[in-house]
């Protein structure tokens, strides 16, 4: 079988865990010899050769294509006055707000004629990008027919999954990593939810990183219950890491890791801090990560004078991000929604027991780990005090952690995958 | 008599590497070299040297009748011995000629005064046998608290210490009718003189001279000499003070800061009556017309020219009383590399990067600060405050076995 996927970003160019599921399933098809067409908006030439990469912005659009037209025009009516900010970092966020997005509203034929320089990030530019990318999309599946079904990794890449289901007529599977209503709560953006919705129901099939997420689905984009399945994430790799980072602060360490947006819930983690902090100071907290709720953050640490016993790093990458699992004795994901959430699991790996909020698909999966209600500080606090002071409860997540871990592999999501591939294809003959 | 009293501040903190979580406990280390001594010689090139070369030209041009004043902080001293050797020399020949006179400070531009006297003081005693050491013997008689930072308290703070004057701004919250232009006694020691900032003339210079939407642009020597005749006759004394950076840093050269500097004693002395003295001069042939309180403390910065520039938000007031709470265990501490990082993290430019005023002055703030923003400057000092604690825990021990 061969798929042709869309993504929108692939290691080492990623700002999240989308990139990683991404990486994750290629590698797990490959154990499974399946081949893969994976499309990105932009390759930055250093991926690991693990699939036929396609890069979007090489492709160049033939205009006289008259079906281009229409997909363009269905595509234009998202990008008109939408005010939207996925995932913008502070710096990103500061630019965005003096920008008003672009208001082209025209179907001009020089826009079909060049190649389009995809930025392939969250920037100010998203809506344009995912409408281009769509077209691309259209471009390749008329291009290559050496493809059997579609498969397309969350909105951004859904329109571009439609459009080449469109061109080729073969059966498409949209994969929901997160939903808009985990991203932005109740406040949805408005655009972003209709192309979800779109592609839920264009698809042939859904699939759902969590039960959690399952449900959004057919509740909250009315999609039918039979057409969605669920898919865990898993661990890119199972094995315990040997940690080869020394702790230099005698204290020990609560780390949180991740965006710091409403959908991770920071404000949880920083009071809960300070509930710790008033009964043992002999402890530190971190808080890794960029986002818009940030400097708040920083205002509320301040405000609670706890400034030296909890310490901000900044966006972290690469070699920082294992130094700071390693040295961290206690892990909290604090999601107000998260849909799957694999940071735990990285933490499982460096022997780090973890806390993580119920209102998260990845506590379907992972048993060694106290799950509390995400806006309850008081459980949390209570929790992160037990992790640090009751060496046998710590040890005992350390002992089972792992073999938890060798249960969440990526070739058993993918033959998991590979059924739902077949299913699929068998319902279109 | 009377006469314009020149003084400038002449003062550079030792700025603080990038400094990161995973660095706390490891690297003790705060100071970003690279950094600190590119703005010196930048600086150097662009004021410190040409203006002290042309101040030297004016003394000797004006034999005697021309003086000025500078406090230059301890963290300035250090630095300028570091990275700019013929800055300092230049400094020394001013002072030499005995037309310049050196006023007396906290040695690392702290904040002290507003929290700990024993600390104030300790580092006002440190300046004073720096500037000894660097200046052939010399002892100022004249003190100028860090950023003119004055309450009465403080002022009697400072005549306990013996100085007979201090200078500060001539706020116009403090001042209400009254005139900067005359001088002042503190209200709890009448000893203690205080010479209050005439801030419109000093920013006319300081700020207002390149300003091409201000309605007296461009300013002259002619012009400023006018507006100096134009204050009443019985008012005799005009302080002129600020950054000394205002001369080819704030002001760049092309604005013509420099010329009109080279020319200003001359139409001084042709077409006025004024005559230029050092605050210690005034201190000493001025009599105070009367006492002026201040019972909240002043500072010459930003519009509202209180403390808010450095100390009130969250992240500042953290900061701050994080860095205090640990004054008594570092003075037991008998390491010099505490002892000096100790002082230096005093400096209060830290507190003025975490300043959040972005509406009103936040670009001044901005332009000065090497972060992008308060947010950064918070976390990066926090960050390096947290390993300074750790390193006070643990030297602590150790002194007791000794002792």
């Amino acid at each position: 079988m061969r798929v042709l996927m869309f993504g929108w970003e692939f290691p080492p160019h990623i700002s999240g865990g989308l990139g990683t599921a991404c990486y994750g399933l290629v590698k797990g098809m490959n154990h499974h010899n399946q081949e893969v067409i994976f499309v990105v908006p932009k390759l930055w030439g250093d991926e690991e050769e693990l699939a036929d990469f396609v890069n979007a912005s090489d492709v160049t659009i033939n205009y006289r294509e008259k079906k281009f037209k229409n997909i363009w025009k269905n595509l234009t009516y998202l990008e008109v006055s939408s005010f939207l900010v996925p995932y913008l970092g502070p710096e990103e966020y500061q630019k965005f707000t003096d920008y008003a997005i672009h208001d082209r509203t025209d179907v001009d034929e020089s826009i079909f004629t060049n190649k389009y320089q995809f930025s392939g990030k969250y920037g100010k530019n998203l809506m344009e990008e995912v409408s281009r990318y769509a077209l691309v999309g259209a471009q390749i599946a008329k291009d290559r027919k050496d493809f059997d079904i579609i498969h397309a990794h969350d909105w951004l890449a859904f329109p571009a999954g439609i459009a080449a289901k469109e061109m080729s007529g073969k059966p498409l599977v949209v994969h929901v990593h997160a939903t808009e209503f985990d991203r932005s709560g109740e406040s949805v953006n408005q655009p972003v939810y209709d192309i979800e919705r779109a592609g839920m129901e264009a698809a042939d099939h859904v699939v759902a990183v969590s039960q959690l997420t399952r449900n959004i689905i057919i509740k909250k984009y009315g999609i039918p219950a039979h057409k969605v399945s669920v898919l865990h994430n898993a661990v890119l790799d199972a094995s315990i890491i040997k940690s080869e980072y020394e702790k230099k602060v005698p204290e020990k360490i609560v780390t949180f890791l991740g965006r710091i947006t409403f959908q991770k819930g920071p404000e949880y983690f920083v009071e809960a801090a300070k509930k710790v902090i008033d009964r043992d100071p002999n402890v530190r907290f971190v808080m890794a990560g960029s986002g818009d709720l940030l400097n708040r953050m920083i205002e509320r640490v301040a405000e609670l004078r706890m400034a030296s016993r909890f310490h901000f790093t900044g966006f972290l990458k690469g070699d920082d991000v294992d130094h700071m699992y390693a040295i961290s004795d206690v892990y909290v994901m604090p999601s107000v929604s998260e849909p799957f959430g694999i940071a735990p699991l990285e933490a499982v790996r460096h022997n780090t027991p973890v806390i993580i909020s119920k209102q998260s698909g990845v506590a379907e999966v992972l048993m060694n780990a106290i799950k509390v209600d995400f806006w309850d500080v008081d459980a949390m606090a209570d929790a992160i005090f037990a992790l640090l002071h009751y060496e046998g409860i710590s040890r005992m997540f350390k002992e089972l952690g792992s073999e938890e871990l060798k249960k969440l592999k990526w070739e058993h999501v993918a033959a998991k995958l590979i059924t739902v591939y077949e299913k699929t294809l068998a319902q279109q003959s | 008599m009377r006469t314009i009293c020149f003084y400038f501040q002449v003062h550079q903190p030792f700025r603080l590497k990038p400094y990161r979580f995973f660095d706390i406990g490891e690297d003790h280390y705060y100071w970003d070299d690279f950094l600190n001594r590119n703005v010196i010689r930048k600086a150097a090139q662009r004021c410190y040297l040409p203006m002290n070369a042309l101040l030297m030209d004016l003394i000797h041009q004006y034999k005697g009748k021309f003086k000025v004043a500078f406090s230059i902080s301890g963290t300035f001293l250090d630095q300028m011995e570091a990275y700019a050797p013929d800055v300092l020399e230049s400094f020394q020949k001013l002072v030499a000629t005995g037309q310049v006179e050196l006023l007396n400070e906290t040695y690392t531009h702290s904040l002290a005064a507003l929290k700990s006297k024993e600390e104030f003081n300790g580092l006002v005693k440190k300046h004073q046998d720096r500037i000894k050491e660097l200046f052939n013997g010399y002892t100022p008689k004249v003190f100028r608290n860090t950023e003119l930072i004055y309450s009465d308290s403080i002022g009697a703070m400072v005549a306990e210490l013996g100085y007979k004057g201090i200078l500060t701004e001539g706020a116009k919250h403090i001042l209400g009718w009254k005139s900067p232009n005359y001088v002042y006694s503190n209200s709890q020691d009448t000893n203690l003189k205080v010479l209050l900032k005439n801030f419109r003339l000093s920013d006319d210079i300081a700020f207002r001279f390149s300003n091409k939407t201000w309605a007296d642009y461009p300013l002259t020597t002619d012009k400023f000499v006018a507006w100096l005749n134009a204050i009443p006759k019985e008012e005799q004394v005009v302080n002129l003070f600020m950054d000394y950076e205002t001369f080819g840093e704030h002001q760049w050269a092309d604005t013509g800061i420099f010329e009109f500097m080279r020319h200003l004693p001359e139409a001084i002395f042709k077409h006025s009556n004024f005559s230029f003295s050092t605050p210690s001069e005034v201190v000493d042939q001025v009599p105070a017309v009367g006492k002026i309180h201040v019972p909240i403390p002043i500072s010459w910065a930003d519009e509202e020219r209180d403390l808010t520039a450095w100390l009130g938000n969250d992240l500042q007031d953290e900061a701050f009383d994080r860095l205090y709470e640990m004054e008594k265990q570092v003075k037991g501490i008998k390491d010099p590399e505490i002892q000096r990082d100790w002082g230096y993290l005093q400096t209060s430019d830290h507190f003025y990067y975490m300043c959040t005023k972005f509406f009103s002055d936040g670009s001044v703030h901005q332009y000065f600060s090497p972060y992008d923003t308060p947010y950064d400057a918070f976390i990066n000092y926090m960050n390096v405050l947290s390993d300074f604690m750790l390193r006070v825990k643990e030297a602590k021990p150790e002194k007791k076995s000794k002792a």
